[in-house]
């Protein structure tokens, strides 16, 4: 382990003083809502639904640290566990009178209910960390590029099985006027649950035997740490994120298809996870956010010049820039020292 | 119903020898950097627009081919150059991800410059005629496809098996550093896999757009993809296994869509996938490998 890491780990846990973290982050939580809702009021639709993209952007880059960054899982599958997250809480919530017509295979005690957000979205978490478990104990025994690769099957047999089982999906033309249940403060609250839980691992014993498994897996072993499930729960934790992120993502644009979730959003994850250091989460939230706002802002240029994917190609360009540059990304996999300072409530010694 | 089943297997040749095209420029390049080169596949598109400019230019065909192969060595050397080079000695997965930007920012360039818009794609009329031999109905494009892949690997096998820069090749493959210390211009042979195993994938590009009719911006990230499933089937680094995992796949598509009922049709990638799966975990260094990499 890094040196800088490993004083990071002993500097927070054993005399951190929980009390005046949680303080700190409660305030900026307040100081962000009360921000949001200025916001909220003052700018535009296409503005505020703009920030609750950024926000659920910046959740998924944040819990693709817990997978690939802290555990070392080179994992490409968050949009298929999106994929599935959607479409689960997307047949629960849809209006149950035009179930019957559009979705004919589904069974009668499906095709009856209709659901809220709430229950929708914990059911479809728990169906992505459901279908991680059954995958990841075989995926995971893969390293390196094969695991990204094979994650990356993943997207191309679910978005396979979302476009060919009619009955159920609705096929290639997805699923859409789903209720707009999702607005920005269901993607914030989002957004704060999956900082607050990543942030916990990481400062744990559990985000340290995680660590312990990226650098060195064979020695983390001998120490004691059982491996193949430490990888499997980094694994489940990230779908379960995932999905309720696709779940959310859907029931904010309304539709759901199976293109929505691409391989290219596997990328853009990654690149905010790269760019801001595997393994930070203020670097994946700082990254998120910049990289959204910078492809966002760029996208009417795009179309008033009729040059589509110019964002792509610049936002590929930085990424490769960072990997010349700087390969450990922004903060490398520490955290910045003003905002550990602030969050755990230890000097550094 | 065998003239049938004969008919599957000349198209699922055909289809195996634009996978096996690919999957071996993409063994040659792992093997040698140990990096998996995921523009690998936009190569595919880059021969398939090529061989479309040079035909509205009239140039004639087996200019073309010739053009095409050497269009893509250039790009090939140029992804060494610019990308592979500065990140030699990075984690794979570093290197995964860098190439991962190339693939994507070579697809968007080619959106922005050529539209995603669908183009038509015709070999000439004698080309697209099908021949018929004892009830065997066959399209002479199918044909042509596994003769000149045969062809292109014969060449292949002879450069790599009975020249001075193949010996070289193979050296590096199996130990740079000692390669190195033997005086082999380690660099410079990189570049030479590179630029070879582009020009096949690029050919494989001209192959595809005469064989589906149509072709798009984003046309190479599934062959890309597949070619990858290949080499794995065959042994990832190992150039023969990756011609027979793409012979293999290609058949074993064809014949899913084949011989399963209609309504399967359009599993056919998840199949794929489902199948890089398994054997993954059945039988990670693949059916024909020589060396025990870990990969699992």
């Amino acid at each position: 382990m890094k040196a800088r890491e490993l004083n990071e780990a002993r500097a927070i846990t054993p005399h951190a003083t929980p009390m005046k973290g949680f303080v700190a982050a409660a305030a900026v939580v307040v100081i962000a809502c009360l921000a949001i809702f200025v916001a909220s009021k003052g700018l535009s639709n296409y503005t505020v639904t703009l920030l609750a993209l950024l926000f659920i952007n910046a959740a998924l880059a944040v819990s693709l640290t817990l997978t690939n960054g802290l555990t070392g899982l080179f994992s490409l599958g968050h949009p298929a566990f999106m994929t599935i997250g959607a479409y689960v809480a997307a047949i629960l919530t849809f209006s149950a009178r035009r179930k019957g017509s559009m979705l004919p295979d589904l069974p009668d005690w499906l095709a009856s209910t209709e659901w809220s957000m709430l229950p929708a979205l914990l059911v479809a978490g728990l169906a992505g960390g459901l279908v991680a478990l059954a995958i990841g104990g075989a995926v995971l025994r893969l390293k390196g590029h094969y695991l990204a690769v094979a994650t990356l099957g993943l997207i191309i047999v679910v978005q396979g099985l979302a476009t060919n089982w009619d009955g159920i999906t609705r096929g290639g033309s997805g699923i859409s006027g789903l209720p707009r249940y999702v607005d920005i403060w269901w993607a914030f609250g989002f957004l704060v649950l999956v900082v607050a839980v990543t942030w916990r691992i990481k400062f744990s014993s559990l985000g340290r035997a995680m660590m312990a498994v990226r650098e060195n897996e064979l020695a983390a072993k001998c120490s004691g740490i059982n491996a193949a499930r430490l990888k499997i729960l980094a694994f489940v934790i990230g779908a379960i994120m995932a999905a309720m992120a696709g779940a959310l993502l859907a029931h904010l644009i309304s539709v759901v298809t199976p293109k929505t979730y691409s391989v290219l959003l596997a990328f853009n994850i990654v690149v905010m996870v790269v760019i801001g250091g595997s393994g930070s989460i203020m670097g994946a939230l700082l990254a998120a956010t910049v990289i959204t706002i910078v492809s966002e802002s760029l996208r009417p240029v795009e179309e008033s010049v009729g040059l589509y994917g110019l964002s792509q190609v610049i936002v590929a360009l930085c990424l490769i820039l960072v990997l010349y540059l700087k390969p450990s990304g922004l903060f490398g996999s520490g955290e910045p020292v003003v905002i550990r300072k602030l969050f755990s409530g230890r000097q550094e010694p | 119903m065998s003239q049938y089943l004969f008919q599957q297997l000349i198209n699922g040749l055909a289809l195996g020898s634009l996978y096996a095209l690919v999957a071996i420029g993409f063994s040659m390049i792992y093997g040698i950097v140990r990096l998996i080169n995921f523009a690998h596949g936009d190569l595919v598109m880059i021969g398939a627009f090529s061989t479309l400019a040079l035909v509205s230019a009239g140039v004639p065909w087996p200019v073309i081919l010739i053009f095409v192969l050497a269009i893509g060595a250039l790009a090939g050397m140029a992804i060494e150059t610019i990308i592979f080079r500065p990140m030699r000695g990075a984690s794979p997965v570093t290197g995964f991800i860098a190439t991962l930007a190339v693939s994507i920012a070579i697809q968007n360039s080619a959106l922005m410059i050529l539209s995603g818009q669908p183009r038509n794609f015709l070999f000439p009329a004698f080309m697209r005629q099908r021949i018929e031999v004892s009830g065997v109905n066959a399209s002479l494009t199918d044909l042509v496809i596994i003769v000149l892949t045969l062809l292109l690997i014969g060449g292949l096998f002879l450069v790599v098996y009975r020249t001075k820069l193949g010996t070289a090749m193979r050296a590096t493959a199996e130990n740079l550093m000692a390669a190195r210390l033997m005086g082999v211009a380690v660099n410079r042979t990189i570049l030479a896999a590179f630029a070879i195993g582009s020009a096949l994938a690029a050919v494989s590009g001209l192959f595809w757009g005469g064989k589906f009719g149509q072709i798009d911006p984003l046309l190479g990230f599934v062959p890309g993809l597949k070619a990858f499933v290949a080499c794995v089937i065959g042994g990832v680094g190992s150039i023969g296994g990756a011609m027979l995992g793409g012979y293999i796949l290609g058949l074993a598509e064809v014949l899913f869509v084949g011989l399963l009922p209609q309504e399967f049709s359009g599993y056919r990638d998840t199949f794929v996938f489902l199948l890089l799966i398994v054997i993954l975990l059945v039988k990670p260094s693949g059916l024909f490998a020589r060396n025990t990499e870990e990969r699992a």
